[in-house]
């Protein structure tokens, strides 16, 4: 034990000054300043907002969507982003809060992206995973189903694919399910 | 004489602490105070699982006197094949209690205190009074906390405040020992790259073309108890949640004509089991109690600082000393001391470190671990977060509180204290 004391205070001895003293308080954690880290450096371009209900917790907060071209033009998507204290080794939680018709996009609103499971690492950040969000809405991807009747329409016939999407999106029934209006 | 006062009864170990060796360090004073400084270490075990139980009766069989033992589990019948310290009556009842007590029982002048709980519940007072901790832990989250609560007790004025972590860990086969100085040298955070991920299968997958029994579960587990049981919350102790699964998955499995959904499958999907092997726990425990006596006795060189062990194909060990990262987010960048004036503006505080040498930040973002301080982007919470600009460091930050301060101009961050001038 005292040999492995004399190691520290040779530590200190080179550094000193620097040295970090006084009562210890909560630190920052790691999860917080990665997640301020990638807010910072986010582009979130016109299509995208962010709101923090609680803008002491950056860990959880709402992305909105508003794509500005393709079949989902004209729509404000919202989706729940949370962030556990293992990120980045764990990938953030994004579920969409409304019920939407679209084939990755499942009618709880699970969303299939590959980065936010199976690819996910941690070198990824949340610039990262709100591009992949948006290219979702540019190019639904009817290979990768979660909404498999969605994907089906979208497979077969495109034109009654859109239809569906736009009454979905009016808050209208599809297949008979109702959907919310989600209209800006 | 009993058994207990005979001399014979720790003559190997005596053997060890009495007489130097190839290996010991010249420094070392053999004999009577060794045998004390062993005597008094009180030593704190976490977890009384598998390792656990292996670590317990290993520790009082060393010589050491004054052991703790933390867990926050209950024994389950799945755990009498290898937790050698529980018997089917225990099932039921708290692990560290019965484990101390049966370590107790069976070695004659041994204190064991159990703590039923989460490691959580202790604060740094509880941690400052142990020697050295020894871990036997199932989870990453669990070790991560353990070892940023470590390095954040070291106190440079008090050799008492560094407590050597030694962790074990067994996943099957295959398993690991460390030991962390806490600051000195490569912390659990540091290694954490090294650990593989569960491989994750995609949720597409699961929800459209199941190929396997474990995707239907998954299926079943993450996809139809949304649907159908959303205001449950999903508890993997619970049968009837496990049995209604292994039902729906077994439903699912024969739609798509797939087979070997099984109950025991179901349990070890949802809960994430991998199956324990005795051998690997004994090996690990017993690696990680040498370690113990030789750091709290100084009798030989302690392990620097990782040894692995992979028992699937024969015998495999390797020990390497793991290095320590320089942007680790625990144990690298520790938080340097910053003299404020806390009736500063948070305004004017952010073009005071702008000016120091070694930040000269530009754009910084700033934060407690309570609240944002101040946040550039994205714009909504720049909003939200502008009125702090006008506010006195007082109103916003405590004294001696830490603030952690990032620059898009810098790809690492700064970890300030402040004190209050």
């Amino acid at each position: 034990m005292l040999k492995i004391w004399s190691m520290k205070q040779k530590q200190q001895q080179a550094e000193n000054a620097e040295g970090a003293a006084g009562k210890k308080k909560k630190k920052v954690t790691a999860a917080q300043l990665r997640v301020q880290r990638d807010l910072q450096e986010l582009t979130l371009g016109s299509t995208m907002k962010m709101t923090f209900p609680n803008p002491d917790d950056i860990l959880n907060f709402t992305l909105t969507i508003e794509p500005d071209e393709g079949l989902y033009k004209g729509g404000a998507f919202h989706f729940s982003f949370n962030v556990n204290q293992n990120f980045p080794h764990d990938p953030p939680k994004v579920k969409c809060t409304q019920k939407i018709y679209h084939p990755n996009i499942d009618l709880e609103g699970n969303v299939c992206l590959n980065i936010l499971r199976e690819d996910w690492k941690p070198v990824l950040n949340l610039n990262a995973v709100i591009v992949g969000m948006q290219f979702l809405f540019l190019e639904p991807n009817a290979s990768d189903p979660l909404n498999k009747e969605a994907a089906d329409d979208l497979r077969q016939n495109r034109d009654a694919f859109k239809r569906n999407v736009r009454t979905s999106m009016a808050g209208g029934t599809v297949r008979g399910v109702q959907f919310e209006r989600v209209m800006k | 004489m009993s058994p207990i006062d005979s001399p014979l009864r720790w003559r190997y170990l005596h053997e060890v602490l009495t007489k130097p060796g190839p290996f010991s360090d010249e420094d070392w004073i053999p004999g009577p105070e060794t045998i004390s400084a062993l005597e008094s270490s009180k030593v704190l075990v976490i977890g009384a699982g598998g390792l656990g139980c292996e670590i317990l009766k290993n520790l009082a069989l060393s010589g050491f006197k004054d052991i703790h033992v933390i867990d926050m589990d209950t024994i389950d019948i799945s755990n009498l094949n290898r937790q050698f310290l529980f018997r089917h009556s225990d099932i039921g009842k708290p692990k560290a209690e019965v484990a101390a007590a049966f370590v107790e029982r069976r070695v004659k002048g041994v204190s064991i205190t159990p703590f039923v709980g989460k490691i959580q519940d202790k604060d740094e007072d509880y941690y400052m009074q142990f020697k050295i901790i020894v871990c036997g832990l199932d989870s990453i989250e669990a070790r991560r906390w353990i070892n940023a609560t470590l390095i954040g007790m070291v106190d440079p004025e008090d050799p008492e405040s560094l407590k050597p972590l030694i962790d074990g860990g067994t996943e099957g086969f295959k398993g690991q020992a460390r030991v962390i100085l806490p600051t000195l040298s490569s912390c659990i955070e540091c290694q954490l790259d090294m650990h593989a991920p569960r491989p994750a299968v995609p949720l597409c997958t699961i929800a459209t073309i199941p190929r396997q029994p474990q995707h239907c579960i998954e299926w079943a587990h993450q996809i139809a108890w949304q649907e159908h049981r959303k205001d449950d919350a999903f508890d993997s102790d619970d049968m009837e949640h496990i049995g209604w699964v292994y039902n729906e998955a077994h439903e699912r499995a024969k739609q798509f004509n797939i087979h070997g959904v099984t109950f025991q499958m179901t349990q070890g999907v949802v809960k994430n089991i991998i199956p324990a092997i005795a051998s690997t726990n004994a090996v690990i425990a017993a690696a990680t109690t040498s370690e113990a006596l030789k750091i709290a006795t100084s009798c030989n060189p302690y392990l620097e600082n990782y040894m692995m062990y992979a028992g699937e194909e024969g015998v495999y060990t390797y020990t390497f000393e793991a290095e320590k990262k320089s942007d680790c987010p625990v144990c690298g960048n520790l938080a340097r001391k910053m003299t404020v004036n806390p009736k500063m503006t948070l305004e004017e505080f952010i073009e005071t470190i702008g000016e120091r040498p070694e930040a000269q930040l530009k754009k910084p973002s700033l934060r407690t671990e309570e609240k944002t301080l101040y946040q550039r982007f994205p714009p909504q919470l720049e909003e939200q977060t502008r009125a702090n600009l006008k506010r006195s460091i007082r109103e916003l930050v405590d004294d001696g509180e830490e603030i952690a301060v990032s620059d898009p101009a810098y790809t690492i961050d700064f970890r300030y204290r402040l004190i209050f001038s």
